[in-house]
């Protein structure tokens, strides 16, 4: 019954990030695939959760915070590319 | 009119602290847990990449001054005299050796000898990341 319930989710969050694929592809201005890109980090967070969850180990627990970071590092360098043009800026 | 990013300042302030203290955690917990000196270098310059991103390049060369070529040489030469330093004592290239010491905070506590080649291991990734990101980014030449 547990194992059912995990499986669930899990095919429920791979649905949300076919969603997030389809708005990636889609999306007529970049800032949408952008955010796409984003919400398929966070749904990819809670993919691991689950997953470590359903194999009954701790060894995942690191790549969350891990993902978290790298997802919003590419986010700020995204949204800083589509505002300013530049990324890291010499003086300011 | 002057760009004004005032949150991303402030959230960089607080997210650089949290993301450097984790790339110690995963540097630490490398030899019994999931971690070690590659992704501990490899979140260490993640962080570094985030202060260049909310700041500019001036004022990091500033207020941090590491040259990271250096920095990626001085890991490859520590890696390389840790396993020199096997010879030395009679073992192969490369020997490891461990041993429990009483520390006065920590109680007994194993330390091992291939901490001081993930020390280079780490400098080396951190240097050749943060170098290949801020030579391949700068708006002008």
């Amino acid at each position: 019954m547990f194992d059912i319930l995990m499986i669930l989710s899990l095919v429920i969050l791979t649905c949300a990030v076919l969603l997030n694929i389809f708005r990636v592809v889609k999306g007529p201005s970049s800032a949408d695939r952008v955010q796409a890109l984003d919400s398929i980090g966070i749904n990819l967070i809670a993919g691991i959760a689950i997953f470590s969850v359903y194999m009954n180990t701790h060894a995942f627990f690191e790549l969350i915070l891990l993902i978290g970071i790298l997802s919003f590092i590419g986010t700020i360098a995204f949204a800083r590319f589509i505002e300013r043009g530049v990324v890291i800026e010499r003086k300011r | 009119m002057k760009p004004n990013d005032v949150i991303l300042n402030t959230v960089t302030k607080l997210a650089a602290v949290i993301i450097f203290t984790f790339s110690i955690d995963l540097f630490w917990a490398g030899h019994h847990f999931p971690g070690g000196g590659f992704i501990g270098g490899l979140t260490t310059a993640a962080g570094i990449v985030l202060l260049y991103l909310s700041f500019d390049i001036e004022r990091i060369e500033k207020n941090l001054p590491i040259d990271y070529k250096k920095m990626a040489a001085i890991g490859v030469l520590i890696a390389i005299f840790t396993g020199l330093a096997g010879m030395i004592y009679g073992d192969n290239f490369l020997e490891q050796t461990f041993g429990y010491f009483n520390i006065p905070i920590f109680g007994e506590t194993e330390l091992a000898t291939a901490v001081l080649f993930d020390v280079g291991v780490a400098l080396a990734v951190i240097g050749t990341a943060v170098t290949i990101i801020t030579s391949i980014s700068e708006d002008e030449l």
